[in-house]
């Protein structure tokens, strides 16, 4: 099925209470080496079409405006998959 | 007066918005987020709460509902919102307000009666109430700590657009001690904080004359219908 992914992580100065909290269960597990842990998004947008580039547009724009808050995320990759 | 309250899937404290207007001498009018007939209202109340479980985040898929863009499309022209809470978040993800709220600094949720001082009491919906005054009003949120850029930042510093301030102690790492804000024309508030639930005594925040008798709240509301008279 041809979909686009939309990732999404939170801003790099922001605090991340889920990988936080992640990152201290790891680390009782003794997974010492693992220095932090973040947790972003993973957003499939699905088509029952070919993906075309109007598509793409159209998921940037959407991506930036309603599927992340640029104040606290970051697009970090959108990408087609067929 | 018509004051509309909108209510979301997962709205809480519309009821006791409704109760508030009422208390303060207003028709409150219930508005249902998926209709964009907002009824010729004077004014609109986006009440605390959730919103469609606050998926993707905290009133992102709120800010796109049809009585939301309607609400969005006359506060351009001047209609008085005031968003509370969910509200506010909701007011931030539609792009009325700068900035954006994350979850509360130490992660807890929190309930209690919370102290805020009027920073501009030039706003549709502060305007009765002294510049500086101190009031005592219920607090309960879990995504309550505002951020936002340096820039918005110094630009809501210089230019008087916090509407109020948390004093004594910042409940959830708010930027600034950042309570609520207003746009640049103060037909816009946002909240973290409810004035809806300290409007009549025997039901508001403790205070050093009685208990429960907090109606600090009710000066929004009659704020707002001040100045829809007056205009």
């Amino acid at each position: 099925m041809p979909k686009i992914i939309v990732e999404i992580m939170p801003k790099q100065d922001l605090l991340d209470p889920q990988g936080k909290a992640v990152s201290n269960s790891l680390h009782r597990e003794g997974k010492k080496e693992i220095t932090a842990v973040r947790i972003g998004k993973r957003i499939e947008l699905h088509f029952d079409r070919e993906i075309t580039d109007q598509d793409l547009e159209m998921a940037k724009d959407q991506a930036a405006n309603f599927l992340s808050n640029d104040v606290i995320e970051d697009v970090i990759a959108i990408t087609k998959e067929d | 007066m018509k004051i509309g309250v909108i209510t979301y899937p997962g709205t809480l404290d519309d009821r006791d918005a409704q109760r508030a207007i009422r208390l303060a001498g207003g028709t409150p009018v219930p508005l249902w987020h998926d209709d964009d007939d907002l009824k010729k209202v004077d004014a609109v109340v986006l009440p605390g709460g959730f919103s469609y479980g606050d998926y993707l985040r905290c009133g992102a898929i709120a800010a796109k509902a049809p009585a939301t863009k309607e609400v969005i499309r006359l506060a351009a022209k001047g209609l008085p919102v005031l968003g509370i809470c969910n509200g506010f978040q909701v007011l931030v993800e539609s792009h009325l307000l700068p900035g954006g709220l994350i979850r509360n600094e130490k992660q807890h949720f929190i309930c209690r009666d919370q102290k805020l001082r009027v920073e501009n009491n030039e706003t549709a919906w502060t305007s009765l109430f002294e510049k500086d005054q101190e009031i005592l009003i219920p607090l309960k949120n879990g995504e309550g700590g505002y951020i936002a850029t340096d820039d918005t930042l110094k630009m809501l510093e210089q230019e008087n657009r916090i509407a109020f301030r948390y004093v004594e102690n910042n409940p959830n790492g708010s930027m600034n001690d950042i309570a609520g804000i207003t746009n640049e024309r103060g037909n816009v508030v946002g909240l973290m904080p409810h004035p809806e639930h300290a409007v009549e005594a025997g039901f508001g925040p403790d205070t050093p004359t009685a208990m429960r008798s907090g109606i600090d709240g009710l000066l929004f509301f009659e704020s707002v219908l001040k100045m829809v008279v007056n205009s």
